[in-house]
């Protein structure tokens, strides 16, 4: 195989594995993401993206097969990854009882990066939220606290994006905001993994894995 | 040299395999233990020689002591057997502890039993808040918490993994336990009374002690065995050589 | 890495005190369990000073069992816990925080208004400060203990009597030196051996129990 940085994936999972509740939700999944590919999970409800993803940002152990980041085991290089890799659960991360300002705060302090104010306020402008820093997160509707995490993503920086169900709670501008964000991103050559429901129009090359198909007959 | 005691390792602990091994071995260990059991019980009851203190009742300590040997080792065994599935992800180690902590509950709350019958006619009263009692019946809460952790987490590999912490900082705490309720009594118990405390023990009455308490060891060789054997067939019954098996029978 | 200690530290320190009112629950528990002890038994003064050590420590013991939830359910419920365990930082160090906040709003509290309960139960003066001393030394491993407990079960239903199951027990050696400094230092002896044996069991805690917990919450996060 070849070895650690002549390899140009950032993200490869070699033989995975997930087996829940006795179940083969899939195996012997094999993907390559290179720098500036942004990847589709697709698979119907109970297939094993949301998963898949935990196994990708190491939260959830594979039950066979590795994932590598740049060339190296996760779990040998779990700081660097950390640091540069984003995840976005369908949990909202949101403290209700925090301002808009001190979720986005205490969410980038966790990933030890201090943004300066200005910043944060130009990333809040872009997701819609401009003047709602001091309300409480609470006060804002369920769309508005998805959108602090998108503003969370911008401002994080990272070169990967994990995203489970990015959409949801989103409406058709919130949408579109996130299609223009993977632009941007794969733009400036980040990459990312999502799955959706929804159906998402990227304006550009995307790759698409589904899950569920390879096993069939198997187990 | 080391990668072939690790695939000898990994080949034992395949579930398959295990089943094949132990549905050999348990025999063995059941017939052994029985044998054992019933000529060391005879050894004790009838050929020791009676306590020129206690008089007949000390007899139950053939009962009570590797009882209450047994409840400590077994949970010794679940840490370890939860330490190695941890660490090295051998799922049969993780059906091993699970297997362990019903026998091991057994025989805690036997030592219980067989230690409170002996506490009536020394003490007067079937429970004491005796050292060694008290320990044991920790001992049992701490089993009684793995047990329940065990069966609330769904995911069977989750439940393995968490049981098999708790078993492990459970490890950590016995002897932290122990020293302190030792502590605890020798304070609080003024005029001690006769405890369970080995004196120089005749040699008639230690040979069925042991022979007891290896019985005892066999016992529960064959039953978790046994136990872990079911368990294996359970999580593996979706895979082809269970199937095949059930097709046979 | 300190600085996330203490971002994380202050963040959960904020969060609380923007629920004033939860904030007082433990403690205003620990005060009711200890009052409910006259009135159940007597209000006789020596048997009551008998009693108090055991009684204020085993009421202490029980309010920050109760208090233990809000250490990583809320995480667990947003998916904070999630962010928490995928930050570059060292888990074990974001752990030390969480219970040094809960700590912080739970345990130092109880230690605070232990001296009125003292009163209550006719703890004699001097004892006083022992109680203060041994809660000091004590609850924080309540706490860090508590911390492991919780972690494996917070993705449990209802798992509010398991967690009692499960950790009730490990806290057995700090009731027993915790309470029976108190006995002894109303007697007017040395408690030097209890509060030596206390710092241990803090020490040894400090260092092994924040380890157990990082791992416990890996287990829970791959559900």
């Amino acid at each position: 195989m070849s070895n650690t940085n002549t390899s140009p994936s950032i993200l490869e999972t070699r033989q995975l594995e997930c087996v829940r509740d006795d179940r083969l939700l899939f195996s012997g999944l094999s993907i390559t993401l290179a720098a500036g590919e942004v990847l589709q999970i697709e698979g119907a409800n109970g297939s094993g993206k949301t998963s898949l993803l935990r196994i990708l940002c190491g939260l959830r152990r594979a039950d066979a097969g590795e994932v590598l980041w740049q060339g190296e085991e996760v779990s040998g290089v779990r700081e660097d990854y950390y640091a540069n890799m984003i995840y976005i659960g369908h949990l909202p991360c949101i403290k209700g009882d925090l301002t808009t300002l001190e979720n986005i705060r205490s969410l980038l302090d966790t990933r030890s990066q201090s943004v300066p104010l200005d910043e944060i306020d130009q990333a809040l402008a872009k997701v819609g939220l401009a003047g709602f820093d001091d309300v409480p997160a609470k006060a804002l509707s369920s769309g508005q606290r998805r959108r602090i995490l998108l503003a969370f993503i911008l401002l994080a920086k990272a070169r990967l994006w994990i995203m489970d169900e990015p959409l949801t709670a989103l409406d058709v501008q919130g949408v579109a905001l996130v299609e223009s964000m993977l632009l941007e991103h794969r733009e400036a050559g980040g990459s990312a993994i999502f799955t959706t429901h929804h159906g998402m129009q990227l304006p550009c090359e995307m790759r698409s894995v589904t899950l569920g198909i390879q096993q069939a007959g198997k187990c | 040299m080391f990668k072939r005691i690790w695939g000898w390792i990994q080949r034992f602990s395949s579930p398959k395999h295990f089943y094949d091994i132990s549905g050999k071995m348990i025999p063995w260990f059941a017939v052994s233990a029985l044998l054992l059991g019933v000529y060391g019980l005879y050894m004790g009851l009838f050929v020791a020689p009676t306590d020129y203190q206690q008089g007949e009742s000390y007899r139950i300590i053939f009962i009570h002591v590797p009882a209450a040997w047994m409840s400590l080792f077994i949970y010794m065994v679940m840490a370890i057997a939860s330490a190695i599935g941890l660490i090295w992800q051998i799922k049969l180690a993780d059906m091993v502890a699970a297997a362990s902590a019903p026998i091991g509950a057994w025989f805690t709350f036997l030592a219980l039993v067989t230690g409170s019958l002996w506490g009536k006619p020394m003490w007067g009263a079937y429970w004491v808040w005796d050292a060694r009692l008290t320990s044991e019946l920790i001992l049992l809460f701490l089993y009684f918490g793995y047990m329940a952790l065990q069966s609330s987490i769904e995911d069977q590999r989750t439940a393995d993994k968490a049981s098999g912490l708790l078993a492990i900082v459970g490890v950590v705490n016995i002897p932290i336990i122990h020293y302190s309720v030792e502590w605890w009594n020798t304070l609080h118990q003024g005029a001690t009374v006769a405890k369970f405390d080995k004196p120089s023990m005749h040699i008639d009455m230690l040979i069925p002690l042991l022979v007891m308490a290896f019985a005892a060891k066999l016992f529960y060789a064959a039953v978790v065995l046994v136990r872990a054997r079911n368990e294996v067939l359970m999580r593996e019954r979706n895979r082809q050589w269970v199937r095949e098996l059930v097709e046979k029978i | 890495m300190l600085k996330a200690f203490y971002h994380l530290l202050a963040r959960d320190l904020r969060l609380a005190f923007r629920l004033r009112h939860e904030l007082a629950n433990p403690l205003i528990f620990f005060v009711l369990v200890v009052s409910l002890f006259p009135l159940a038994v007597t209000p006789n003064a020596e048997l009551l000073q008998e009693m108090a050590p055991g009684v204020i420590w085993v009421s202490a013991l029980l309010s920050v069992l109760l208090s233990l939830d809000r250490l990583f359910k809320q995480d667990y419920e947003d998916g904070s816990l999630d962010q928490l365990m995928l930050s570059p930082n060292p888990l074990v160090i974001l752990v030390l925080a969480k219970v040094a906040a809960h700590w912080l709003l739970t345990g130092l509290p109880l230690v605070l208004i232990a001296p009125l309960l003292g009163l209550f139960m006719y703890v004699p003066a001097e004892a006083n400060g022992v109680l203060m001393l041994s809660l000091l030394l004590g609850t924080p491993v309540l706490s860090l203990v508590g911390a492991i407990g919780v972690s494996l079960t917070v993705a449990v239903n209802r798992g509010g009597v398991l967690l009692s199951l499960i950790i009730l027990p490990l806290y057995i050696p700090i009731l027993i030196f915790g309470a029976n400094a108190v006995d002894v230092a109303s007697d007017g002896l040395s408690v030097r051996g209890q509060i030596l044996f206390l710092g241990a069991v803090l020490a040894m805690s400090i260092s092994l129990a924040p380890l157990a917990t990082a791992v416990a919450l890996r287990i829970t996060a791959s559900r």
